[in-house]
């Protein structure tokens, strides 16, 4: 039968209906997915300010625990996931940026470069606690540092790399070719290409790949269990081979272990609001010289 | 160098560039098929040609530009100055100092107008300051943009119109004294006054380089260049005076090509 040509372009009302109420579907759930992160960051802050911001007191924030920690401050923890997660990611982020320029830069297509990138994808994959694991076994116990801050930021650091370099990786992947190809068409060398040309462009989405490894380094619990953080020391660090307190497994000590869970919950509630203001804070120095720095590109 | 009058090869006496038998491969893919032309000084040539004929890439391998792509080969040999840039020897960084090179698409750095001119200078190792303020100045006077930017050289060059960035690009690629300045379709992205000014200053820029320019455009051709090659399928059909290429091709693809009848 021949197809008739004119009827089949004919405007058809009841399909256009039909595909506009699909895209208004689809884009209701769309929406909704969205809106569900807003919702559950919300209520995640609501109830730990609701429970906690009794606790947030000057004295909380300056002293040690007192009493089996069911009075007092603090300060120990703040101080000790300070230095965890700052030594992790002055750790993490030279060799991370390094090896993402290694990967995407320099080495040729091949089997080297797949089995570093298989290597780099499978540290991804392992769960916090295996690197507690290996953290203890090896920079604790192997190479003698003992539980403190060194062997936590080298473990916090060994788990924060596959994040900052996938990170550079994707900003370096995002710098045009043309630029490349600009620079090495003026007689610059590649080095000089990568440090004048390809680094300042990339530096924005480098440091979201910081942001993004410090807050998983400052937050963890298993990792450091094993290797830098301790139940209790009043005392604040004076080297990196000292053992800190810290305000993740402080929380977790508190809301598990401790005499008193019920009488302390307002103290557990207010070290997670410390925690994320300290996340947040840190963060917050690398979101404005991103900033900065986007600005100065434009 | 001091060669001997007589031992200069006879075909090429005057070229400051040259190609011989030059095939490229991307992978199995021939590109380039036994190409063979020379390019002589305070000349302007046009390589012209439909769409995947080549043409740029045999620009891209007149600077080594395609040593970037990992899967490519060539064979045969570039001479610039008699010199063979092919040589496992010779420096490529030193090579594309020599061959400056202009791009499709203005990419000035994301940097200061200065920076951008500043930066080939900086990269060989020129730092005195005041050098360095008279090359920028001298360069961006070259490219015919000094006037519109001489009180705003700390502005980003982003800030800049299209035709004013390619001209930037082009005081960029003049800063570090180049000999020949390779042109890949230079003004295909511009509007047709932006387009004007560049072919204006590509006839002033002759007197000093030896240019090669790859255009789609043929009264583009006709109008900046000297000496015309035309390509197709990879292969250089037919090259000469651009007046005889217009008015009188030999070959009959050239023909076709020229008055519009495919490409």
């Amino acid at each position: 039968m021949p197809v008739d040509e004119e009827s089949l372009l004919e405007f058809n009302p009841a399909y256009d209906k039909r595909r506009k109420i699909k895209q208004s579907f689809f884009f209701f759930l769309f929406r909704g997915a969205a809106v569900v992160n807003g919702i559950a960051l919300l209520i995640i802050v609501y109830f730990m300010v609701v429970n906690g911001w009794r606790a947030i007191t000057w004295e909380f924030l300056t002293q040690p625990p007192m009493e089996s920690m069911t009075k007092g401050g603090i300060l120990p923890c703040i101080v000790g996931t300070f230095c965890l997660s700052f030594g992790a990611i002055i750790i993490a982020l030279p060799i991370g940026i390094s090896s993402a320029i290694y990967l995407n830069e320099y080495a040729r297509p091949g089997k080297m470069v797949r089995l570093i990138r298989l290597g780099i994808n499978n540290l991804a994959g392992v769960p916090s606690v295996v690197f507690g694991l290996f953290g203890l076994a090896f920079f604790v116990v192997i190479l003698k540092m003992g539980v403190s801050i060194a062997a936590g930021a080298l473990t916090l650091g060994a788990m924060s790399l596959p994040v900052i370099i996938g990170a550079t990786e994707e900003a370096l992947k995002s710098v045009p070719d043309t630029y490349r190809e600009a620079s090495l068409g003026l007689g610059a060398t590649k080095w000089q290409t990568i440090w004048w040309v390809v680094l300042p462009s990339a530096m924005p989405g480098i440091l979201t790949g910081a942001i993004l490894g410090i807050s998983r380094a400052a937050g963890e619990t298993a990792p450091i269990m094993f290797t830098g953080a301790v139940f209790f020391t009043p005392k604040l660090p004076t080297s990196i081979f000292n053992e800190v307190m810290a305000l993740p497994y402080h929380i977790y000590v508190l809301a598990t272990a401790g005499t008193e869970i019920e009488k302390t919950r307002h103290l557990q509630y207010g070290t997670a609001m410390v925690l994320i203001a300290l996340v947040l804070g840190m963060n917050l120095v690398a979101i404005l010289w991103r900033a900065r720095l986007r600005n100065r590109l434009k | 160098m001091n060669v001997p009058e007589q031992s200069k090869n006879d075909d090429s006496p005057e070229y400051k560039m040259s190609s011989e038998d030059l095939d490229f491969y991307y992978g199995d893919f021939k590109a380039l098929n036994n190409v063979t032309m020379g390019f002589k000084s305070c000349e302007v040539t046009a390589l012209i040609g439909p769409s995947g004929c080549g043409k740029s890439t045999f620009l891209r391998c007149l600077n080594r530009m395609n040593d970037l792509i990992p899967i490519s080969r060539v064979d045969g040999k570039i001479t610039l100055d008699g010199e063979n840039i092919y040589l496992p020897s010779v420096d490529v960084v030193m090579l594309r100092r020599k061959v400056g090179m202009v791009f499709q698409k203005p990419n000035p750095f994301p940097k200061s107008i200065f920076d951008n001119v500043a930066y080939g200078l900086w990269v060989n190792g020129i730092k005195d300051k005041a050098f360095v303020r008279d090359c920028v100045e001298e360069s961006l006077k070259r490219a015919a943009i000094w006037d519109e930017v001489k009180d705003r050289l700390q502005d980003t060059a982003l800030g800049l119109s299209g035709g004013q960035q390619q001209r930037l690009c082009i005081a960029r690629a003049l800063a570090v004294k180049p000999e020949v300045v390779l042109m890949d379709e230079p003004a295909s992205a511009l509007d047709p006054i932006a387009t004007q000014k560049i072919e204006e200053l590509i006839h002033q820029l002759k007197e000093m380089y030896t240019i090669i320019i790859v255009t789609h455009n043929m009264q583009q051709a006709a109008r900046v260049s000297d000496v015309t090659a035309f390509f197709y399928l990879g292969k250089l059909i037919e090259a000469g005076d651009t007046d005889s290429i217009f008015t009188r091709p030999t070959k009959k693809q050239t023909e076709d090509y020229i008055t519009g009848r495919f490409g």
